[in-house]
């Protein structure tokens, strides 16, 4: 395989800028925000290098990599620190570097009233380090201090303003839900070390024939338990609302187009132990179809924009990781669908910053109204990705969700209807939320607070959205055309090996359906919301007030987790000192009172014990010296 | 000399020096305890630069008889296992010394007094993991005791005499047990016509499998206080309490390692079979203590009882590699010793000095810290990361190598245990967000931020935990060759690979 010794500054470059800044403290004030910029651009020179370089090269021999050093080498364990470059990861790359970069110059002047700008750049510089090492890692392992490091750098971004308490518990609670998903990400690397003797991707993808089905079921499901912390999908899906406490670039970058789409990576780089098992891929589309209704139901009762924002991300991950479980070019679907979702989504959320910077950071959608006259960009970059999330022809959500409604149906008998039918119907809500959403903030009345002067955002962050803008315009057709990524990915994911089944329905009768669904959904969030209260009303169905109760995952994870652990917690406390140390009081105490010289002994001065010890241990020795001798 | 012997006994020439320097001189007292500890370190990295793994038994290997009648020797030697706990004693030592420059004032006795106790206690450490003769282990476990039994009890706060009482007592009792073991096997020996306190050569004794585990008793329940492991551990919360944050970094962190350091070099090795017969019952035992210990962290409302039931998870942890007896759950509870030394260290160093700055240890006295102390703040962090076994840092490198060592024996033990890392998530970043985040507490307005003493104190014990986390080879370098020995005395391998080649 070819070697490449530039992946190591992909990883080194963003993580030394981030130490820096982060080290220099307030000397680094004037100027820390330009040099991560200017890094994370350099990553992103790097990746578009390694990417021409790679497509000059024969399909075949398109992987690089770069051998670090040995890692941890015990027994037959040998994992080195080692990069791996391929067709999978590049479009990763890419994505990370580019959105990254755009995010970047975008949080310039959207962060440029915080005391604290400096500190919030070495953090996006450090997730950028920890997401490339994610993706460019080849084990197991090596993915897995990336998973982490994002998980870190997430947490510290979420909490960034955690003088706030529940900022501050948001984070926490973040943190958490992932190390849930990073116990199963250390159990399949533990099963994978029993089974294979290996870590890494290249010889776990070698064994995997070998292997049980109970195993590669095992590994499969806590691989799917790990990407379900990472990329929101249910049960685990709780904390990526409550992730929006973070400013809102970190939600556009790390909440929308990158981090949370970790899972995906996980189980595509996996293609190996999903394809050699059933069982696994079952698990995965049914998470993926749950969470895609999920995460779209509790977008429609969403007021606050960034949360709506977060729920789609949820649904829309939820598509992805669907097409994941439904074989080899699921995979490219699910990578497809992940790309024009980077730039679609990532476009909304800065738009929704935008929309914020202007009205001084409300984020409640029934205070927003009429903000297209004012804010046109916004409006328009906001508005093309709407277009692209609905799917419609030929914005880019159309060529990539549209492939995984119509795979999803062919996924064959009942199982296909079931999964093509909840994601249609996804595509229904998805259309009916994010029509609402653009109702309610860009068009009808105005339902401004007192003092409000909505104003457009200056051209540092402007030019991203409008950038982000054309992907969500473009990127679909570019990717699809000839089947571009299909190919492309072929040699990782052998996304063309499935066999041509007899479809259930033709192509364009998915696409029509779709687009029925979708414009039923559209008009009836519009006739619903063409005008609407300021106020949340109160009297609503029990379905919207379940939905704005994020279906209660929350009550559920406190009921079932929450108050239990503190009840055990209390209950061990009390134990430990009652039961465990009272016998052992108990037993000093019963020796004590047995022997009067010894309560005598006891006299509770500090020095005698330890010199009546001092003096007998003294005498030990001697007697042993002298009888000895 | 050999360079062991001066390595181990150079920490009295200061205990002499400072015998004959003025009470009254406290500063002088300070720089020369500082300085002799400093040199201890260096002359131990001279001997770690020169070691080089043994084919068989130990390096810089020197033997004086002590009680020729009884075989009794004043043996030192080394291997990986008691070089990376040496290195760990004398490279705590000084940042002990430099970090707590103050909290050897106001206690019972004078300054003087302290830095002598350290110094021998450091002796005694750098000792007890040389010693390759089973009796003067023993005298150095126990005399072990007495300087701790004084740092406690004198320089101590609060309920401080009961604390080192009870020390003293658990102590005692498991000492006790393994006087017995010991002289158990020199009779074994003597009968078998060896006679021998000699580590190396007990190992060749053949026990019947009945009196291997009596004698593995005796020694373990010992060690098992001292780790300590649940249920023996209601001692070490109170001790850490009343402890000064010094005391606890060289009690949690080096003194408690000698528990886990005495189960592999002697449980192991001159107990196998016994050692197969009881590992799947302390394997339940060591995953209680992970679980165990870190509910109980949850659940504490002091700063320093809070770490030490971390440790108490922790040391489940490593309690768990060890009766694995894989390579690399040995080798990952080895470095696990290590790397919670420096982890410990760098938690009871900073807490410390929130404690001594906000004159409370209570959690809920805290709040707000990274807005006024943000460098103190930053770092009471990256010591939660450690402890929480966060990837980059080297407690990930052994926290993981003992699961997935633990994994390929017993599953299931690995399993749960894996859920200790869900838990580790709770009680640090629940401890992170109650004393860092959130608004300014009252009380906490006029607390300083680090000075230039203690950013060097603390330093090093950061930049171990970075460098080993990427680069962990130099420990796994001299590590492995003692876990293949005992593996290999123990006449054990390594599970197969299940799904072959």
């Amino acid at each position: 395989m070819r070697t490449s010794s530039l992946l190591v500054y992909l990883i080194a470059l963003p993580l030394f800028s981030s130490a820096l800044l982060l080290l220099l403290g307030r000397i680094a004030d004037k100027w820390g925000h330009i040099l991560a910029t200017l890094i994370t651009a350099s990553t992103f020179v790097i990746g578009v290098y390694e990417f021409m370089k790679m497509h000059s090269q024969p399909s075949g021999s398109r992987a690089v990599t770069q051998k670090l050093f040995d890692w941890i080498s015990v027994g037959t364990l040998k994992v080195d620190a080692a990069l791996l470059l391929d067709q999978l990861s590049i479009c990763f790359v890419l994505l990370i570097t580019g959105v990254g970069t755009l995010i970047h110059i975008y949080s310039i002047a959207y962060m440029s009233h915080d005391k604290d700008r400096r500190r919030f750049f070495a953090f996006l510089n450090l997730f950028i380090a920890a997401m490339l090492l994610l993706v460019l890692g080849d084990s197991y392992l090596n993915l897995y201090v990336g998973w982490e490091g994002v998980g870190l750098a997430s947490y510290l971004l979420i909490g960034f303003w955690n003088h706030n308490p529940t900022y501050a518990v948001a984070s926490k609670k973040a943190f958490v839900a992932n190390r849930v998903g990073d116990l199963g990400l250390s159990l399949a690397i533990m099963i994978c070390f029993a089974q294979f003797g290996t870590v890494s991707f290249a010889g776990v993808k070698a064994g995997a024939h070998g292997a049980s089905s109970a195993a590669l079921a095992g590994i499969g499901a806590m691989l799917l338990l790990a990407a379900c912390g990472k990329s929101a999908q249910f049960p685990l899906q709780s904390w990526l609302g409550d992730a929006m406490a973070g400013p809102t670039p970190v939600s556009a970058l790390i909440h929308a187009a990158t981090m949370v789409t970790a899972g995906v990576y996980l189980i595509s780089r996996s293609n190996f132990i999903f394809d050699a098992s059933s069982t696994a891929r079952l698990l995965v589309v049914i998470v993926g179809a749950i969470t895609l209704l999920f995460g779209a139901i509790i977008g429609t009762a969403k007021d606050d924009i960034k949360k709506a924002l977060a729920a789609s991300t949820m649904s829309q991950i939820g598509y992805m990781i669907l097409a994941t479980g439904l074989g080899p070019v699921g995979y490219a679907f699910a990578i497809l669908h992940l790309l024009t979702h980077g730039f679609f989504k990532a476009g909304m959320f800065l738009g929704a910053g935008s929309v914020m910077h202007g009205m001084d950071d409300e984020v409640n959608m029934r205070k927003y109204g009429g903000l297209a006259k004012l804010m046109p960009i916004t409006a328009v970059t906001f508005g093309l990705g709407y277009l692209a999330i609905l799917g419609v022809p030929p914005f880019a959500g159309f060529y990539s969700k549209d492939k995984i409604i119509e795979t999803a149906f062919n996924a064959g008998g009942i199982k296909g209807i079931l999964l093509g039918g909840a994601a249609l119907l996804g595509a229904a809500i998805t259309a009916f939320y994010m029509t609402r959403l653009m109702v309610m903030t860009f068009i009808g009345a105005k339902r401004w607070k007192a003092g409000s002067h909505p104003h457009e955002s200056p051209l540092l962050m402007t030019l991203p959205m409008i950038l982000l803008a054309v992907g969500s315009v473009a990127s679909g057709f570019l990717l699809s055309y000839g089947s571009a990524l299909v190919h492309w990915l072929q040699p990782v994911v052998n996304s063309q090996s499935m066999e041509e089944g007899k479809p259930l329905m033709p192509a364009l009768t998915v696409s029509l359906l779709a687009l029925g669904v979708v414009v039923l959904g559209a008009f009836f969030a519009i006739t619903k919301y063409r005008s609407v209260s300021d106020l949340a009303p109160e009297d609503v169905s029990i379905f919207t007030k379940a939905a704005r109760k994020d279906l209660y995952q929350d009550l559920l994870n406190d009921k079932v987790f929450v108050e239990p652990g503190t009840l055990l917690t209390a209950g061990l406390v009390k134990t430990d000192d009652r039961v465990i140390d009272g016998f052992v009081r108990f037993v000093g105490n019963f020796l004590a009172a047995t022997s009067d010289v010894l309560r005598k002994v006891q006299n509770g001065f500090v020095r005698s014990y330890a010199l009546l010890m001092l003096a007998g241990l003294v005498i030990t020795v001697i007697a042993v010296w002298v009888i000895g001798a | 000399m050999n360079i062991l012997s001066f390595v181990t006994l150079f920490p009295l020439l200061g205990v002499v020096a400072l015998a004959f320097m003025p009470k009254t001189n406290t500063h002088q007292i300070k720089i020369v305890a500082l300085g002799i500890s400093i040199i201890t370190m260096l002359l131990s990295f001279v001997m770690a630069l020169k070691y080089k793994s043994p084919a068989s038994g130990f390096a810089y290997v020197t033997s004086h008889p002590w009680v020729s009648s009884f075989h009794i020797n004043y043996a030192l030697g080394i291997d990986g296992l008691a070089l990376v706990l040496i290195l760990l004693t004398t490279v705590l030592v000084p940042i002990v010394v430099l970090g707590g420059w103050n909290e050897s004032e106001g206690g019972r006795w004078s300054v003087k007094t302290f830095y002598m106790l350290i110094l021998v206690l450091e002796t005694f450490m750098i000792g007890v993991f040389a010693a390759t003769d089973v009796f003067l282990f023993y005298v150095i476990f126990e005399a072990m005791l007495v300087p701790v039994y004084f740092l406690i009890g004198g320089f101590g706060t609060g309920e401080r005499a009961a604390a080192a009482l009870k020390f003293l007592l658990y102590s005692l009792f498991g000492g006790l047990l393994m006087l017995a073991a010991v002289i158990g096997i020199y009779i074994i020996s003597a009968e078998q016509a060896i006679g021998s306190f000699d580590v190396t050569a007990l190992s060749h004794l053949t026990i019947d499998h009945a009196t291997q585990n009596w004698l593995f008793l005796g020694f373990f329940i010992a060690f098992a206080i001292k780790a300590p492991l649940w249920p023996f551990h209601t001692w070490l919360p109170g001790a850490a309490k009343a402890a000064t944050p010094g005391t606890s970094i060289l009690l949690l962190g080096v003194l408690d390692k000698v528990g886990t350091y005495g189960m592999i070099r002697f449980c192991l090795t001159l107990f196998p079979d016994a050692t197969k017969t009881f590992a799947p019952y302390i394997i339940v035992l060591s995953v209680i203590s992970v679980i165990y210990g870190a509910f109980l962290a949850i659940g504490q409302k002091n700063l320093n009882s809070l770490i030490a039931f971390t440790s108490i998870s922790h040391f489940g942890f490593i309690t768990l590699g060890i009766f694995a007896y894989t390579s690399q759950g040995l080798t990952g509870a080895t470095f696990y010793m290590v790397n919670h030394g420096f982890s410990t260290a760098a938690l009871f160093l900073v807490g410390g000095w929130m404690i001594s700055r906000r004159k409370s240890a209570a959690i809920e006295d805290f709040g707000g810290l990274q807005r006024i102390t943000p460098v103190m703040a930053w770092l009471f962090f990256v010591s939660g990361l450690s402890a929480l076994a966060l990837p980059g840092l080297s407690s990930f490198v052994c926290e993981f190598l003992v699961l997935l060592g633990t994994f390929t024996r017993y599953p299931v033990a690995a399993i749960i245990g894996t859920l200790g890392i869900v838990l580790a998530a709770l009680y640090i970043l629940i401890l992170v967000q109650r004393t860092l985040h959130g608004p300014l507490k009252s009380g906490n307005e006029s607390m300083t931020d680090l000075n230039l003493r203690e950013k060097i104190a603390i330093a090093p014990v950061i930049a171990a935990l970075v460098i080993l986390g990427f680069y962990p080879k130099p420990a796994l370098h001299v590590i492995n060759p003692s876990t293949t020995s005992v593996m290999a005395q123990m006449n054990v391998t390594d599970p197969h690979v299940l799904a072959g080649k």
